[in-house]
């Protein structure tokens, strides 16, 4: 089972039926142990990163999320559910995120161009990553974001996108993945992400 | 590289698409669900609803639609019309669309979109602009910002009005206008650019659409980001693969 977080900032159905239509069976809760119970998180993020942790705090999620994620489930983080995995956002100043990256969050600033980035932009992937295997390098996805994480450890870059500079639009750590675009939202291909990650 | 986004509009009456002209006579162009399945195997960007249901009741009709149209497509949906309060926002949000797009409340009470913004976040919170042309006495242009469907003037310049809706925390402009919506002679090229120019958020040029070209104009000599068009997709005179095909030959940056 794969356990959609849901911290009650907005509907998860898209989500939850694209997932399962990738094959997956799923679930989606606020209750810690369900994290312990599941194979699989998944966290949509919705809204702002300081009032997403002030929720994730009120739920008791903090800790079982970052323990499941320590034990070594497959974790996949979208949009503001991957920013979140690092330690803090300039959304949000003085607020910690889940820590269990190094890196933080930054917005889009200075680079000629209209902040939220949203629409269908291009992807280009580090090769062998099991995650996007069939999604080819240069897929279209479709991002809404106004921030973007910049992790401190390279290694954890899974693909990268120009949008006036070149930003990490998805990363990938052991047993730890995040997308900073919408795969629920892209069609086939973005389909095709999810159906991966079901399989993995 | 960002793409350029093509994006069906369609207007719903009743749970039904319908087109007007000049916002009437309304014409019945089909099934909403259908419809939203046709332009998602077709590649649409978006697709855009506009409730322009009268009566307040039948807008559960509305819910429901939305609910069945978000089980359908894997696309990101806008929802607008008649949109008040925040608990309006939040059912269409829970019914599965991605953005909410406001008119005329956000002009009665503009704190209602810096409201919906803090609550839902910038990124679903789509003013949507109706302006027409008013002459001033130095004869420059300048738009004027109409609710209510069209029919009530508000004296709101429409290029100050979006500014104030992006400070405000609009996430995106939907921009009609009024004197060529419906008319099939192509977008108010110079409304576009002005409100793109004036804004740092996504502009959706609306209003207009009768050929490719015009798509194209709006979208360089307009400074759109995006285009949004009914009739020429509903009646099939152009479909939305020919559409990207047609811009890509132009040096258009699309998805395809």
């Amino acid at each position: 089972m794969i356990a959609v977080i849901d911290y009650g900032m907005g509907n998860l159905r898209s989500v939850q039926k694209a997932l399962e239509v990738a094959g997956a069976r799923t679930k989606v809760t606020s209750c810690p142990e369900d994290l312990d119970k599941c194979d699989k998180i998944v966290f949509p993020g919705v809204g702002a990163f300081g009032d997403a942790m002030k929720e994730l705090d009120r739920l008791g999620l903090i800790e079982p999320l970052r323990d499941a994620i320590f034990d070594g489930k497959p974790f996949l983080g979208l949009c503001l559910g991957m920013q979140l995995l690092f330690e803090k956002s300039e959304e949000a100043p003085g607020v910690e995120g889940l820590c269990v990256l190094r890196g933080d969050v930054k917005r889009f600033r200075g680079i000629g161009l209209k902040v939220p980035h949203m629409g269908w932009n291009n992807i280009r992937k580090k090769p062998g990553a099991e995650i996007l295997k069939g999604v080819p390098s240069g897929a279209y996805m479709y991002f809404v974001h106004s921030y973007y994480v910049k992790p401190r450890d390279k290694d954890a870059m899974l693909t990268s996108t120009d949008y006036g500079i070149n930003f990490v639009s998805g990363i990938c750590k052991c047993n730890v993945y995040g997308l900073q675009f919408h795969p629920e939202k892209s069609q086939a291909l973005g389909l095709k992400i999810l159906e991966n990650f079901v399989k993995l | 590289m960002l793409t350029k986004r093509i994006i069906p509009c369609l207007d719903i009456k009743d749970g039904r698409v319908v087109k007007g002209v000049n916002f009437i006579n309304l014409r019945d162009a089909g099934d909403a669900v259908e419809n939203a399945r046709f332009y998602d195997k077709e590649g649409a960007d978006e697709l855009v609803f506009l409730d322009i249901t009268a009566s307040h009741e039948k807008r559960k009709t509305t819910i429901e639609l939305v609910n069945k149209v978000a089980e359908s497509i894997f696309l990101p949906f806008t929802v607008g019309g008649g949109i008040r309060t925040i608990d309006d926002i939040r059912n269409l949000l829970m019914a599965g669309c991605d953005k909410v797009s406001i008119n005329t409340a956000a002009v009665k009470d503009p704190q209602f979109v810096k409201k919906a913004a803090r609550r839902f976040g910038s990124q679903c919170i789509v003013v949507a602009i109706d302006a027409k042309c008013k002459m001033n006495t130095r004869k420059t242009k300048k738009w004027e910002v109409f609710i209510n469907g069209g029919r009530t003037p508000t004296g709101i310049d429409a290029v100050a009005w979006a500014k104030k809706m992006h400070l405000f925390g609009a996430g995106e402009i939907l921009l009609t206008s009024m004197d060529y919506d419906g008319t099939k002679e192509g977008y108010d090229i110079e409304l576009t650019r002005a409100i793109s120019e004036a804004v740092d958020i996504p502009v959706i040029a609306s209003g207009g659409a009768g050929t490719l070209d015009h798509l194209y104009e709006a979208l360089t000599d307009g400074k759109a980001d995006a285009v949004l068009a009914a009739s020429i997709f509903h009646y099939r005179e152009y479909s939305v693969r020919d559409t990207k095909n047609y811009l890509k030959k132009k040096g258009v940056a699309v998805r395809l």
